[in-house]
């Protein structure tokens, strides 16, 4: 059902060691209530890479995303079936057993819309940490420093801090939600189509982090913008009517997709 | 030519027509405003005229008193703050704690939507009956006595549907994105309750606290059933005291008086001297209604103005 294009198989391109694991998802699957969102779905999220899930709206990509850190659980009438395995440790996230306070502990998530809290520019950041029981003001400081530099934001807010988060512009609250994101060194970050409420420039400055991120974090990242898969992603999977369609390389897909939906899709004939 | 000019005079016979029910109707409408607005206005110029020559410093500072140049409300005012002391107290962590559990912790079922109707409905209970509940429960069971407490614990009761549902309008007002950032960090929903959700929910419980209240301070019938006297020339034991320990709570047990009391107690005397001592009172309880309700609207208006969703 799925087809992975191999790395190997593209020539022209130089064959990078295959890196391992962070996550795998073995015959995932999501309910709504009665209503199946995503049907079986098989795949891997490679560590420190960037992997792109692509398609049309409704196609269940933001579903799949927020299964890894377990958001549906906030909400009545939602199942899982299947596993999201982690590793190195092997836990299978949607285990029932396993807290979705711990699984949110390990894995962060930047919103479609920037979402700072009512507080603070320095209580924004310093959030996660706060609720992790984090109180010395020194490792407090250094962290959101950090984290706010980790995110591009530092210069630009270093001398005001106490500010009230509202007051920074669309792309530098998103940028704040990243380093809050950041400051409690996730292993794995999970960004919802992270540019789609910013302009241009914004959306080029968070594209730009993205990709100086994932030296140090794997990422997962919904896209409606296939340009943007194309720029930031080294992995990318195309969903359609929650099911997934084809998983590879992000040149592989880009260039030679294997199946026909997904030229289709890319190409622009379709979605 | 001709033809489209008797057109034109038709569209505007039409016209002419439709608009006179703009007139009329605007007319009605304004009629119906003034019935209410004059009424209101009619009453509160009377008070002032009858009662305005009777404010003076003295009639805060006097107690009640056969003479009518020589009664005042200090009991009744002294009464009604310190039962507001005691309905704040028992109806704030009553209420907040019961609208957070509703809309934060309590999981959607039919049992819920059933608390949810009640809660609605209790709002609309006569007051006398919390009256009466009171005096059973309260005095008789509990053995309160006619206290201060009692009649605090039974307005908390009377305004408690109030401070529920103004509380769960202000949490509901928070957007959901807010909730989903605190719980991607990690919190727990108390984490994320006492964190997030209830200093973001500060404007708006506070306004649903004071309106409360101003209902509260007016109310005469769950208080007369329960006891209060109609005349007191005492005060309660004061709260600050000048020796260790300072603090006293027997104020709590005191049998009291409320103004609207005082005021039922003056109307029902036949001496027009008294129904001017009433007209007094009765300013100076609207006044601190009005001040109070004055004081919800700036105080809704500064902490949403601070945080804008």
């Amino acid at each position: 059902m799925v087809a992975v294009a191999m790395p190997e198989a593209l020539p022209g391109t130089s064959p990078a060691p295959v890196p391992l694991p962070k996550a795998e998802t073995r015959d995932l699957s999501f309910f709504y209530g009665t209503f199946r969102a995503l049907q079986n779905i098989d795949m891997a999220i490679h560590e420190r890479r960037v992997t792109a899930l692509i398609g049309p709206s409704g196609c269940g990509k933001s579903t799949f995303l927020r299964c890894f850190n377990r958001m549906h659980d906030l909400y009545p009438g939602n199942r899982y079936e299947g596993e999201i395995r982690l590793f190195p440790d092997d836990t299978n996230l949607l285990d029932p057993h396993v807290d979705p306070i711990e699984v949110r502990m390990r894995i962060s998530m930047v919103f479609q819309k920037a979402n700072p809290f009512p507080k603070s520019i320095f209580e924004n950041v310093a959030y996660g940490l706060r609720v992790r029981g984090v109180k010395r003001r020194v490792t407090l400081d250094e962290k959101v420093e950090e984290a706010l530099r980790d995110a591009a934001l530092w210069d630009e807010v270093k001398d005001r801090l106490g500010q009230l988060a509202f007051n920074l512009s669309g792309g530098q609250q998103q940028r704040l939600c990243i380093a809050r994101a950041l400051a409690t060194d996730p292993e794995m970050l999970l960004f919802d189509e992270p540019t789609s409420a910013l302009d241009p420039i914004a959306t080029a400055s968070i594209e730009e982090l993205i990709t100086e991120l994932k030296n140090r974090v794997t990422i997962l990242i919904v896209t409606h913008n296939m340009q943007q898969a194309a720029r930031v992603s080294d992995y990318t999977a195309y969903m359609y009517l929650g099911r997934l369609i084809e998983f590879g390389r992000t040149d592989a897909i880009f260039i030679k997709p294997m199946r026909k939906e997904t030229e289709d899709y890319i190409t622009g004939r379709f979605g | 030519m001709s033809d489209s000019s008797v057109r034109l005079q038709e569209i505007r016979a039409l016209i002419a027509a439709h608009k006179r029910w703009d007139i009329i109707f605007g007319v009605v409408g304004l009629l119906a405003l003034m019935v209410g607005v004059l009424t209101f206005a009619a009453l509160f110029i009377e008070m002032v005229i009858q009662g305005l020559p009777r404010l003076s410093w003295d009639f805060f500072t006097s107690f009640p008193s056969r003479k009518p140049d020589q009664a005042g409300i200090l009991s009744a005012w002294i009464g009604s703050i310190l039962v507001m002391v005691v309905t704040a107290l028992a109806a704030v962590p009553l209420g907040v704690g019961a609208a957070v559990y509703l809309e934060e912790y309590a999981p959607k079922n039919w049992m819920t939507d059933l608390i949810e109707i009640n809660v609605t409905n209790l709002a609309g209970v006569p007051s006398i009956i919390y009256g009466l509940l009171a005096l059973g429960l309260f005095v008789y069971q509990f053995g309160l006595g006619q206290s201060i407490l009692t009649a605090g614990l039974t307005l908390a009761l009377l305004i408690l549907p109030v401070v529920i549902v103004t509380t769960r309008e202000a949490i509901r007002s928070i957007p959901g994105a807010i909730r989903e950032g605190a719980y991607a960090l990690g919190a727990t929903k108390w984490q994320t309750t006492s964190d997030h959700i209830l200093p973001y929910a500060r404007g708006g419980i506070l306004t649903g606290v004071i309106i409360g209240m101003s209902r509260a301070i007016g109310e005469t019938a769950p208080v007369i059933t329960i006891g209060a006297l109609t005349f007191i020339a005492f005060l309660p034991p004061a709260p600050v005291q000048g020796e260790f320990p300072f603090l006293s709570f027997e104020w709590i047990m005191s049998p009291f008086t409320v103004m609207p009391i005082q005021m039922f107690n003056w109307t029902s005397r036949p001496e027009a001297a008294f129904q001017q001592n009433a007209a007094a009172a009765g300013l100076v309880l609207v006044i601190m209604t009005l001040s109070m309700n004055a004081l919800a609207i700036y105080l809704r208006y500064r902490l949403r103005k601070k945080i804008k969703w």
